[in-house]
């Protein structure tokens, strides 16, 4: 047990736990946006719904999702200890700043990290503490008539508080009532401040993993004149280009549609 | 050719030792040749301090044909000026304009503390070289040459490595003031090369451990180290040594068996 403490306590083995929490986050943003692109789909909020029903209240999911709670705080635990520690070993800075070609985010990704994580604060607090753990979020009823395929949807008030989601059928009609998170997303979504901390959020994981995702192979040690311009372009076009513009889009999109309403 | 000459302000950092804070002090630089090398400038400036009674400006230098890693500087921004790939000795006036201000400090780092202006006590790197940085040879007779077949890719890249003069630039160019640069060449000059095979992961392993004691920072793959480099070690060598570090740390332990004391 001594022996991995210490690998972990050296200071490549800290970068090693920087990597996998990182990459680990990486993978679970492309499961997240996946999720998400259910939001532009034009049904009420139904697909939504069901999908933030599913991800709750689906056993495997839940384990993976503290897991990912434990990586978001390790990844900034040790960020910190390792910027503590760089800091210390230059106590004398330079007069003039060094020159050299270091791209931008690759000198700023503790200040893209720490706006990251204020928006993973507000993020969590709106969606996920709102929907787990308060009644603050309203119910809908989603009928579908199996028949024709016709959906209507209406506001479900609970008999109790601690009531569960519900799927049933009753004369050849699909009854769904879940909590209605999509309300929320329209509601935040109409505040313009709110849609600008999303944007400028989405601007800082775009850098931040545009050094990030590469930066965590390098560190792992997989560098590789065949693999390594395969590693770069996922990590520009997939983790800093697609998938950030992609999650912006949402908060744009529902803020257009509430000033057309 | 005395109508070509410069005249030059300087800002040198002056520190009577580690102990003493230490200050910039401004010199005059006068009827400098554009031919001269930067240090030869600095004796013409030390000179004329001689001859006024003042202590000389006291900086690192020995070969003055940038081989030996001696010569330092963090020039105007840059550790040995701003050109690519050479050392300060290999500096010429003529990089600079004539009425420039270069300002002249010490290589910052905890690691290298400041002996005396701009000399830096860089022992730091001899330990951690004298901690793996050999390989073992048996006595006796003399092997014939080419006896072991190497890949000319192989050696090539060994030898790249092997070009590291050890002079400091890396760490202090790196905003962390990270050592991994100078470790990983050394680690991977003989790490990829059949003679340093017997203590490949145990150097890994010792190397990487003294540079940790000595107070270096951590690599966040910036790459300043890489672009300021005066032999341009690439940034391939420190994926390199942490590959072979979790090799040895995570699956190559010596004592493979629980009871092997």
């Amino acid at each position: 047990m001594s022996e991995f403490k210490q690998t972990f306590n050296s200071s490549l083995g800290k970068k090693l736990i920087m990597a996998l929490t990182g990459l680990f986050l990486c993978t679970f943003l492309i499961v997240h946006l996946g999720g998400n692109l259910l939001l532009f789909r034009n049904d009420n909020g139904y697909s939504f719904n069901v999908y933030a029903n599913f991800l709750t209240h689906f056993p495997p999911i839940e384990v993976i999702a503290y897991l990912l709670y434990l990586c978001i705080i390790v990844h900034s635990i040790y960020a910190l200890v390792l910027t503590i520690k760089n800091r210390r070993s230059r106590p004398v800075g330079y007069a003039v700043v060094n020159k050299s070609p270091a791209t931008w985010q690759s000198k700023n990704m503790g200040l893209l990290g720490a706006i990251l994580l204020f928006f993973i604060v507000v993020h969590m607090r709106d969606f996920w503490f709102r929907y787990k753990f308060t009644n603050e979020v309203t119910y809908k009823e989603y009928r579908t008539d199996l028949a024709t395929n016709q959906t209507t949807v209406a506001d479900y008030v609970p008999v109790s508080a601690d009531f569960e989601p519900t799927v049933s059928t009753e004369n050849n009609v699909e009854i769904v009532r879940v909590k209605d998170l999509h309300a929320n997303v329209v509601t935040s979504f109409s505040c313009l401040w709110y849609v600008i901390i999303y944007v400028l959020a989405m601007g800082a994981i775009a850098f931040h993993l545009k050094h990030g995702f590469q930066s965590a192979f390098r560190t792992l040690g997989w560098v590789h004149r065949k693999y390594t311009p395969v590693v770069e372009f996922i990590g520009t076009w997939l983790f800093a280009v697609i998938i950030p513009c992609l999650f912006a889009l949402m908060p744009i999109v529902y803020y257009i549609t509430s000033l057309k309403n | 050719m005395e109508q070509n000459n410069m005249n030059l302000t300087l800002k040198v950092w002056r520190q009577k030792n580690a102990q003493t804070p230490g200050k910039f002090v401004t010199y005059k630089a006068d009827g400098i040749s554009p031919d001269m090398s930067f240090l030869e400038m600095l004796d013409v400036v030390n000179e004329s301090l001689i001859h006024k009674n003042e202590e000389p400006i006291h900086f690192d230098h020995d070969c003055r044909e940038g081989i030996c890693g001696m010569c330092s500087l963090y020039i105007n921004g840059h550790p040995h000026g701003p050109k690519r790939a050479i050392t300060t000795c290999q500096l010429h006036m003529r990089t600079f304009h004539d009425g420039e201000t270069i300002t002249i400090e010490p290589w910052r780092a905890a690691a290298f503390p400041v002996i005396k202006d701009l000399a830096v006590d860089r022992s730091a790197f001899d330990r951690i070289q004298q901690a793996g940085g050999y390989i073992s040879v048996n006595t006796g007779g003399v092997p014939d040459a080419n006896e072991i077949a190497i890949p000319k890719v192989i050696a090539d890249e060994a030898f790249n490595s092997a070009t590291c003069i050890g002079c400091g630039a890396c760490v202090a160019a790196c905003k962390n003031a990270s050592a991994m640069l100078f470790v990983s060449a050394k680690v991977s000059q003989l790490g990829m090369l059949p003679q340093g095979q017997p203590e490949r992961y145990s150097r890994a392993q010792s190397m990487v451990a003294q540079m940790d004691a000595e107070g270096f920072g951590n690599c966040t793959n910036t790459r300043a180290c890489e672009a300021e480099c005066p032999k341009e070690i690439t940034l391939t060598n420190i994926a390199r040594m942490n590959n072979d570090y979790f090799s040895a740390k995570l699956f190559r332990e010596e004592h493979i068996h629980e009871n092997n004391g």
